[in-house]
């Protein structure tokens, strides 16, 4: 990914390259016709969109998301998080609140008061932690300041005592098992084992609703595009190449004067609150958000749909994810018992045969094939392929 | 504990020969049951006497029937001095009865089956004046708490205990002169004291409680807290008060001893979970994903080796352990020699890569054997050398199999640095820890000690799989459970330095037992985790960090 030199001083628009603004006018496509194709096409058309289908590639857009937020720091920043996962279900545990505050008395025991599970602990009163979820604006807040703040704390502490490459990983990953544990108890009160479900709806539309589904699509492509956009604009700025320089040679930034700390600390924060909204998306269209998510084996899922896509690209996250969780699907549904040796197979793979992803090896190829006209037309040597050097770790 | 390993090592043809033995004698017991019907027929014979003439004769009958030292003279004369023994009015023969609803449920004295219920009218009661009850109960407490059988000694001194009578004080005092039996004689002391707790003098009260102070079962602590409520006297219940403190004190003590080994014996089992990842880590810089499922594959050997003994040799089962110790070794070090040569050789220097490599690998192991043994736990036995417990008492008992995993731990940690202390390979080893590019042109063809380092780490991880095949269910999830836990005594101990990781486990495993009671087995267990992530921060490279002069190291 060659940045003209000037790249940071262009209007934001001339920083999104070719394959951006690809995506970002099939992702515009997308969001038009999903919905449209569901709610105004006739079910007998070929044309029409079942409605299950929506919040099916709903999900996949928050995926995407979360890997785009991913690529963020570990495509450009060279961090690998193992912990990710846990940002994401933060973001979704703060959506998930406001929406059993909403189903008010509907529950099973009918209590206005407190969701079902709280009742069936034989809790009195809500715990302090669940005031204010009633208001959807204050869990908006929520969603951005929860998995923010504990990415600013968690980085501060990590990247400010210079914990590094797998050390790094693994704290992350503890740190994910930690809050699933947390999040299993029954005690911590966010519904224990079975999590968070059975929602009525969101902002007074009904959450099974039709219309609420493609409202929930658009907002997520909506936010797939808004967060592909910041974090493009991150990646050309100025910032974005001492970034790059970070994960390149780390110590060499150090010692050129940059502080390394806070490069991390930003990008790191800024992908866990990206993570967070995409949790936030996520949990009303597959109504249920369980201790699950955090498990750190979905979080190093996260990174696998980003190395198939292509590290250091961002459409190659969202390609990654779009592609590997079609995939899941399909043989989940298809052939249970081979999704796991697909998966493993995909994470060695890839790691041995196409470290730079889909996007990476095709930019390769292309950047060499046009490499190799300029040759034969002009005798001059030819400049390097332009595609994402090899980190030195 | 040098008496077990000396027992087990005894030869399993001994062994079965000594069981076949038990098994003889027990079958002959029971061949000859019906020919204890003669000393029966003798102690019934002597029952007809218990019912008959005077107070005095009953009492000659009575010091006579206890002369048997029959276990089965308790109960009857138990009943006599209750007045539940009765005569039939319909045959005169002896009977035990209690008053149920319509009437008396008759049992027989001797075996106490039930016989039937009577309406009052068909029993008369043997009657017994506080003459004959006295003798009766020296007779009882003489007869047991003097009698052959040191089990039975120690049931009547535990007897006394509850009952607090007063009148078998005489024969405690001539049991505990007589008393050869150390536990005997201790129980017996105690039902004494609890005896004389509840006696008028208050000298005597306050020995007791003294003597009770020592006791640590919780029959003795709500015995005294009962006391200590109904106590008039100021001085004695302040001396209750302290007694019982006392034994809260040291209660408290054999739980921390308890928390203590369980935390040594959770200690070892990290410790043997994570040495294997840490020394491939500290030679290689590579984080192995898969280190769990190496464990799992451990385990499942076992499972196979054992599955073979019960279907070929059933008799030698208990030393299928000593077939599957090598065999996962060699499993595990196998499998982890091919994946170094086919995926980790191409990966080095890319330390993450490496980590997303592995992961894949152990996904595809796991379900490997989730499609080959089936997604359920698999029952692995313990062979009898290792069932059971130690019971030290105080509620404190150590299982023989933590035990052994404790041992088999620190054996294949001294054996693992006297290998690298001693042997041309862990000098390589350590040289390529130390410096890989010096070691290489010294001429050490680190390639090959890599895949040596890699198949060893498996294998250690394959005996960590035997181990907690012991301890834990041998499902396909087995490795999951502890690949974070490893990892955070790998962080926490540093790498390159096998006392590190030992510190590391140890610590973690301690920590973990020690906050458990305070805290909950989870909560415990999440502030382990923040406390790894807080120290971290502190020592970036572990509690026994190597030195380098390179920035990054």
């Amino acid at each position: 990914m060659s940045l003209s030199p000037d790249a940071a001083r262009t209007s934001p628009l001339a920083r999104i390259d070719r394959p951006g603004q690809t995506f970002l006018l099939l992702l515009l496509a997308t969001a038009v016709a999903v919905p449209v194709l569901n709610l105004a096409v006739p079910p007998s058309s070929p044309f029409h969109v079942p409605s299950w289908l929506v919040p099916l590639f709903g999900k996949y857009l928050c995926y995407a998301l979360l890997a785009v937020a991913v690529d963020l720091v570990w495509g450009f920043c060279g961090i690998l998080s193992l912990g990710h996962g846990a940002f994401f279900a933060l973001g979704g545990y703060a959506m998930g609140m406001y929406l059993m505050r909403q189903i008010g008395d509907r529950g099973v025991y009918g209590n206005a008061e407190l969701p079902d599970f709280m009742v069936f602990l034989n809790w009195t009163e809500l715990p302090w932690f669940w005031h204010g979820f009633d208001s959807f604006a204050f869990a908006l807040v929520m969603v951005v300041l929860v998995p923010g703040l504990l990415a600013l704390v968690f980085g501060w502490f990590a990247f400010r005592s210079r914990v590094t490459g797998v050390y790094l990983s693994i704290i992350t990953q503890a740190m994910t098992f930690a809050l699933m544990l947390l999040f299993y108890r029954n005690d911590t009160g966010f519904g224990g084992n079975n999590g968070l479900t059975d929602f009525k709806e969101i902002l007074g539309f009904g959450i099974q609703a039709d219309s609420t589904r493609a409202g929930l699509f658009v907002a997520s492509a909506l936010a797939l595009g808004i967060g592909y956009v910041i974090c493009r604009l991150v990646v050309t700025s100025r910032a974005g190449r001492v970034m790059m320089a970070i994960r390149d040679a780390e110590s060499r930034a150090r010692f050129l004067g940059y502080r390394v700390e806070h490069y991390k600390l930003f990008a790191f924060t800024l992908s866990a609150v990206l993570a967070g909204i995409a949790g936030a998306l996520y949990v009303p269209q597959v109504g249920i958000i369980n201790p699950r998510e955090f498990s750190p084996a979905s979080s190093i899922e996260i990174i696998i749909w980003v190395a198939v896509g292509g590290r250091g690209t961002l459409v190659g996250a969202v390609l990654g994810a779009l592609l590997i969780n079609y995939g899941k699907s399909y043989f989940t549904t298809v052939e249970p018992e081979s999704w796991l040796f697909i998966l493993g197979g995909l994470f060695i793979a890839v790691t041995l045969f196409f470290p730079r992803g889909i996007l990476g090896s095709l930019a390769g190829w292309w950047g060499g094939w046009r490499a190799g006209r300029r040759a034969a037309r002009a005798p001059a040597p030819a400049p390097a392929p332009s595609a994402v050097e090899e980190p030195a770790e | 504990m040098s008496r077990f390993t000396h027992s087990h090592r005894r030869p399993s043809a001994l062994r079965s020969l000594a069981r076949l033995a038990v098994l003889t004698l027990l079958a002959m017991a029971a061949l000859v049951g019906p020919a204890e019907a003669q000393p029966d027929d003798a102690l019934r014979a002597l029952l007809p006497a218990l019912a008959e003439g005077s107070y005095s004769d009953k009492g000659n009958a009575v010091i006579a029937f206890a002369a048997t030292g029959d276990p089965r003279v308790v109960p009857v004369l138990e009943a006599m001095a209750d007045r539940r023994l009765y005569t039939l009015a319909a045959d005169g023969s002896v009977v035990i009865a209690d008053e149920v609803d319509g009437g008396f449920l008759v049992r027989d004295p001797l075996t106490l089956e039930e016989i039937g219920v009577v309406a009052k009218a068909e029993l008369e009661q043997v009657k017994t004046n506080n003459g004959l009850r006295s003798t009766i109960r020296d007779a009882l407490g003489g007869l047991t708490l003097l009698g052959p059988d040191p089990a039975q000694r120690l049931a009547a001194a535990s007897r006394v205990f509850g009952s607090r009578d007063a009148g078998a004080l005489p024969a405690l005092e001539a049991a505990i002169a007589a008393e050869e039996v150390e536990a005997v004689r201790d129980a017996m002391i105690r039902a004494r004291a609890a005896v004389l707790l509840g006696s008028g003098d208050q000298e005597q009260r306050l020995a007791a409680t003294d003597t009770l102070s020592g006791y640590t079962d919780p029959e003795v602590r709500s015995l005294l807290a009962a006391m200590m409520r109904g106590e008039a006297d100021p001085q004695v219940r302040a001396a209750m008060e302290d007694a019982l403190a006392a034994i809260e004190r040291t209660l408290a003590l054999w739980r921390f001893a308890g928390s203590l080994f369980e935390g040594f014996s959770m200690g070892s089992v990290l410790l043997l979970a994570a040495i294997g990842l840490a020394i491939t880590f500290g030679v290689m810089g590579v984080i192995n994903m898969a280190h769990g499922e190496m464990m799992m594959l451990g385990a499942y050997t076992t499972f196979v080796v054992q599955e073979l003994f019960r279907l070929h040799a059933p008799a030698w089962f208990d030393w299928s352990l000593a077939v599957a110790i090598p065999a996962a070794f060699i499993v595990a070090a196998a499998v982890g020699v091919a994946i170094e040569r086919s995926i980790i050789r191409w990966l080095y220097g890319r330390a993450l890569e490496t980590l997303l490599a592995t992961w894949g690998l152990s996904l595809i192991l796991q379900q490997a054997v989730r499609t080959i043994f089936g997604p359920n736990n698999r029952e692995v036995g313990n062979p009898a050398f290792m069932q059971g417990a130690l019971d030290l008492g105080s509620g404190l008992t150590l299982t023989y199999s933590r035990m052994y995993i404790l041992a088999f731990c620190l054996i294949v940690f001294v054996g693992l640095i006297l290998m690298m202390k001693r042997t041309p390979f862990g000098l390589q080893m350590r040289a390529v820890t130390a410096n890989r590019p010096m070691a290489q042109a010294m001429g050490i063809r680190t390639g090959r000690v890599d895949a040596m380092t890699f198949g060893l780490g498996s294998g250690i991880a394959g005996l960590a799989g035997v181990a907690l095949s012991q301890i834990d269910n041998v499902s396909p999830n087995l490795g999951q459970a502890y690949i974070i836990d490893s990892f955070l005594v790998v962080v926490f101990g540093g790498v390159g330095n096998l006392w590190g990781t030992f510190a590391g486990g140890m610590t973690l495993g301690v920590a973990n037992k020690l906050l458990e009671p305070w805290s909950g087995a989870v909560l415990g267990k999440i502030i382990i985790l923040v406390a790894v992530i807080l120290f971290i921060q502190k020592r970036p490279r572990g509690l026994f960090a190597l030195k380098g002069r390179a920035v990054e190291a």
